[in-house]
């Protein structure tokens, strides 16, 4: 199978970081863990990996447009500082020193902050995201913000207000979305890693688009502290990276909760202990990367048939059977299984998610930050003047489904029906992982599809989302991992949901399955099988 | 198309929903909410007798804290994102009518 990666190096031919000083190229072939590591034995300085970094933006983002946002100067800055930490042994993390990009609906203090909408165009919030603010504390540095749909409503990245991102495996196609900038800057080495957010698949269906690793933990895993809410009851905000080793790492950083010492935070904010959410779990267990050890003997792995039915691409379907079957080779017992409810999964969730980002964009008012219309004579014409002229028309379409289904007179027959039914779907999960460790599928149905294919009929849109969507309204925790790409060169994404908190079996899956590919890999450059 | 929204509904929304679309925004957004709900009926096939809805997955527990003051003073940073501004508040159109 012929896999295409236009800027990062060629996985299987870098090397393990060395003592002596690295080419530039060379930074850019590493992972996000490996920089770290270089950065410490003193091999690379963080200043370095940002330059190298900016270098790539500058030959690539005209094309791709992967951020909303720059900041050369400031990176360059917070590099030198951080280095400057390194060197004293202030910071010693595996992520230090590794330059970060951040979706842009995670807020940062004295960045701007779109949600890649017109309504938040000159927004500068006043503080910063705990997960975003966990990363700055181990010493990662943020280059800028990513592109993304607007608000999260999307699958595409085409419904940002401020232009298209392009695929970087094939410009003429979408990234993915809603985290499509992330996805794509870590694709095109625009990053050494990112953080998106996943509310139902925004994470995971990029980074499938883009031949990356992405991952949404266990719903109140991360703090959303920060993060622009869409459905509160579903957003998780996830790593995107290179790896399965990178996402470990990244995730067991995010979701810390001891990152708030007393003290001042990274941008001189009093931060005085930590900033959670409502339902912010605080797990103990977040030692993700203990996790990644190459083994599958006697793990029991199920396949939902409803998840290769019909709609799913024969491509695709090829490139994740074939990794179940190198997984069942190494020792996993997989096996197919009936899930039931999968095709009551996409209207329960857009019932669910359209009601709860009605209710949370109600306080775009235009009043205290944001956009406001001109001309408005009264506060109510105000409102409605600026919603109205603010957001996208994917926005909009969202917000008055929402408010129809929580409209007194169709609550109950709507929106109430949609939480009876999420019960019921996270009742068939839970029936599924008594008998199975993981579960094995597809990301989505297709590749990447083309620029402006999408966005003409919605409801075909909203139904590209049935195989990541019921793992946000059961709560569980999902990774994508990049399993083989297309006959145009568009990569294919393998998806493992585990049960709730079980994150380290579905890691433990993924990393195994990295590490056979990639072996098969070499071997068949050695072999020259590779066609 | 099984759900017809009538102007009525169609105002009705409008109003919750704080937006004023044009003639033929509006047109689409009818269309395009007609097709949703025919989508979302299909829920109605299963029957949901005695399920209790679900807005949670785990048995969530409100979390208490002291209530102290731990931000300071970032009224300028605050206010700096306002659209209007007067005497350190915010400004906004005439509420009402004279």
């Amino acid at each position: 199978m012929r896999e295409v990666l236009p800027f990062a190096g060629q996985r299987s031919a870098r090397q393990v970081p060395g003592k002596e000083k690295r080419q530039i190229m060379d930074i850019l072939s590493l992972s996000a863990v490996e920089l770290g590591t270089a950065i410490r034995e003193g091999a690379v300085t963080a200043v370095e990996a940002m330059e190298a970094v900016l270098g790539r933006i500058e030959e690539s983002e005209e094309k791709l447009h992967c951020y909303i946002t720059i900041e050369k100067e400031k990176a360059l800055e917070k590099a030198g500082q951080v280095q400057k930490k390194i060197e004293a042994g202030e910071l010693a993390g595996p992520l230090a020193g590794v330059p970060v990009a951040v979706k842009d609906n995670l807020c940062t203090a004295g960045r701007r902050t779109t949600c890649a909408s017109r309504i938040l165009e000159n927004f500068v919030p006043t503080y910063t995201a705990e997960a975003v603010r966990n990363l700055e504390q181990a010493g990662a540095v943020i280059i800028g913000k990513t592109n993304m749909d607007e608000f999260a409503f999307g699958s595409t990245t085409e419904t940002s207000a401020y232009g298209v991102t392009r695929n970087p495996h094939q410009p003429e196609h979408v990234p993915g979305g809603s985290s499509g900038g992330s996805a794509a800057a870590v694709a095109a080495g625009e990053c050494f890693f990112a953080l998106g957010s996943d509310t139902g698949g925004s994470v995971r269906q990029p980074a499938s688009h883009c031949g990356v690793v992405g991952m949404k933990p266990t719903y109140g895993t991360v703090s959303r502290y920060g993060l622009v809410a869409y459905g509160s009851s579903l957003d998780q905000i996830g790593p995107l990276g290179r790896t399965v080793e990178d996402c470990a790492a990244i995730l067991e950083t995010i979701a810390a909760s001891g990152g708030g010492a007393l003290g001042s935070g990274p941008d001189g904010e009093a931060a005085a202990g930590t900033r959670k959410d409502s339902t912010y779990l605080n797990r103990k267990d977040i030692d993700f990367t203990s996790s990644l050890k190459k083994d599958v003997k006697g793990m029991r792995i199920g396949m939902p048939r409803d998840y290769f039915g019909q709609g799913l691409d024969g491509e695709v379907a090829k490139a994740v059977r074939m990794a179940a079957k190198l997984l069942a080779e190494n020792g996993a017992v997989v096996e197919e299984f009936d899930l039931n409810l999968v095709e009551y999964a996409i209207p329960a969730y857009y019932t669910i998610a359209a009601a709860e980002a009605s209710s949370n964009l109600e306080r775009f008012d235009g009043i205290k930050y944001g956009y406001r219309a001109s001309g408005a004579e009264e506060l109510h014409q105000m409102y409605k003047k600026t919603r109205s002229e603010g957001f996208g028309p994917e926005v909009k379409r969202r917000i008055m489904l929402g408010s129809f289904v929580l409209s007194s007179g169709y609550y109950d027959a709507y929106y109430l029906k949609a939480l009876r039914v999420k019960a019921m779907i996270k009742k068939a999960f839970d029936q599924a992982f008594a008998g199975y460790d993981c579960i094995l599928g597809p990301v989505a149905p297709t590749t990447a599809p083309r620029l402006g294919e999408s966005l003409s009929d919605p409801l075909k849109m909203y139904l590209g989302d049935i195989y990541t969507i019921s793992a946000n309204l059961a709560g569980l925790p999902a990774i994508s991992v990049p399993c083989g790409a297309d006959s145009r060169g568009l990569p294919i994404g393998l998806q493992l949901i585990g049960d709730c908190f079980q994150e380290k079996k579905i890691l433990q899956a993924a990393y195994t399955y990295e590490q056979l590919r990639r072996a098969g890999q070499e071997k068949a450059v050695r072999t020259g099988e590779g066609r | 198309m099984a759900n017809i929204i009538s102007d009525e509904t169609m105002e009705y929304v409008g109003i919750l929903a704080k937006l004023e679309l044009s003639g033929e925004e509006r047109e689409q957004a009818r269309k395009d909410m007609g097709r949703m709900l025919d989508y979302i009926d299909k829920l109605n096939e299963l029957d949901t007798a005695g399920v209790e809805p679900m807005s949670h997955v785990f048995p969530a527990q409100n979390v208490f804290r002291e209530d102290v003051v731990t931000n300071g003073d970032e009224s300028e940073g605050i206010l700096s994102n306002a659209p209007a501004e007067k005497d350190n508040m915010f400004a906004v159109p005439n509420v009402m009518s004279r």
